[in-house]
């Protein structure tokens, strides 16, 4: 398969989750769809380093994947944080500072 | 030499064997990679999004082997199948599993438009990806494949060793962070042993609450059980059951029914679940689990 293969993967799937970023309301399902566009950066990068014959991207990609884990740990703390204030997941719950 | 001429038509066999083998892998995976990306965001219950997204990431951390990442897909694996999915189901759980998303939509047009933007956002990098010219893969190098780890090693311990050392720091502030989000202050001085049974004698019920009338009429817990007067009692159901959307109607059905066919059956002779019983079907102990049903 030729790199250009898995980075037609990867533009698909990173529509797909700026797409549920967009449609979702529950904030864990809004976090997962942005771990799906990570995921699908990752998979350009490898399909970049490939092409090249460098482990350059795959570098880059581990970064990437440090970096995801650290967002979401601090996420995942920030809607604890907000559940237990506004009782709910939603973001549409999440608008003290509209007012 | 002349071993190595000879052995290299096998070589050849080999290699396009492998490259169908890749091609069959790679097409499997994207179709499953991608049905679970729409059954993700088109999931309303976040388990289900969560598990979706696990088949997700264990399709790409096979990709990564085909594309010659072996440590990363090792590394996809165990981060995020095993610890960023782990904690988002931790969190799913303590947010609470029935917290189903609701369809509606909440501002107005905004499927419509969410759906333009996509498709303008595909067609963008579509045009971009086309135009990249993007050739085929490199010849394996020595340092790509079998010497994987030890090549990503020695990059990260030489031209991204900055990177790497600040990497560090963003997880320690990670953990910091997390724990000062997570902790909670105690406002009220900590409940001791007398006061919980305090609490306990001077609420409602200073006995534990009733059980559920299971087997007593009909065989599911979110049947309530009846008191001695015949009357049901609602405090026998477990509010997470009844909580639960398409178990209210359904425990209030039963309710009803266990009301109404009281009185009018005497007494040992009763049998509710008579085929021409007038009213509606048994609730049945599945009647909890439907979401989606029409309210």
């Amino acid at each position: 398969m030729s790199p250009g293969h898995y980075v037609a993967l990867a533009v698909i799937l990173f529509v797909i989750g700026a797409v549920g970023v967009l449609i979702r309301r529950n904030a864990m399902v809004i976090f997962m769809c942005i771990e799906l566009m990570l995921n699908a950066v990752n998979l350009a990068f490898v399909a970049f380093a490939r092409q090249h014959g460098q482990v350059d991207g795959q570098v880059v990609a581990f970064f990437v994947m440090v970096v995801a884990a650290a967002e979401v740990v601090v996420g995942l703390a920030i809607l604890m944080a907000i559940f237990r204030a506004r009782r709910s997941a939603s973001v549409d719950e999440a608008n003290l500072l509209k007012y | 030499m002349s071993a190595a001429l000879a052995a290299a038509p096998a070589v050849v066999a080999a290699s396009t064997a492998t490259a169908t083998t890749t091609s069959v892998v790679f097409w499997v995976l994207a179709i499953v990679s991608v049905a679970a990306a729409l059954g993700m965001i088109l999931s309303p219950r976040a388990v289900h999004c969560a598990v979706l997204l696990a088949v997700v990431m264990l399709s790409l951390a096979v990709l990564y082997l085909t594309a010659g990442a072996p440590f990363l897909a090792a590394v996809q694996i165990i981060v995020y199948t095993g610890a960023v999915l782990m904690l988002f189901l931790f969190v799913i759980m303590i947010v609470g599993v029935s917290s189903a998303d609701s369809l509606r939509e909440t501002i107005r047009g905004q499927r419509l438009w969410a759906g333009l933007a996509a498709i303008a956002l595909l067609v963008l990098l579509a045009l971009i990806v086309g135009h990249a010219a993007i050739g085929p893969a490199a010849p394996a190098f020595p340092i790509y494949g079998a010497g994987n780890v030890s090549s990503i090693a020695r990059l990260i311990f030489t031209r991204y060793f900055f990177p790497f050392e600040v990497t560090s720091a963003l997880l320690i502030t990670a953990a910091l962070g997390a724990m000062v989000l997570a902790h909670r202050e105690r406002t009220s001085p900590k409940p001791a042993q007398r006061d919980l049974s305090q609490q306990r004698v001077a609420g409602a019920h200073p006995t534990p609450l009733p059980g559920p009338g299971t087997y007593a009429r009909h065989n599911a817990v979110d049947f309530p059980a009846l008191l001695p007067d015949g009357t049901p009692a609602e405090l026998s159901v477990s509010p997470v059951i009844s909580g639960r959307a398409g178990a209210r109607e359904a425990v209030s059905e039963a309710l009803r029914e266990a009301a109404g066919a009281l009185p009018a059956s005497p007494a040992g002779t009763a049998q509710p679940d008579r085929p021409d019983q007038p009213g509606p079907a048994h609730p049945g102990p599945n009647g909890n689990g439907q979401e989606g049903s029409p309210s």
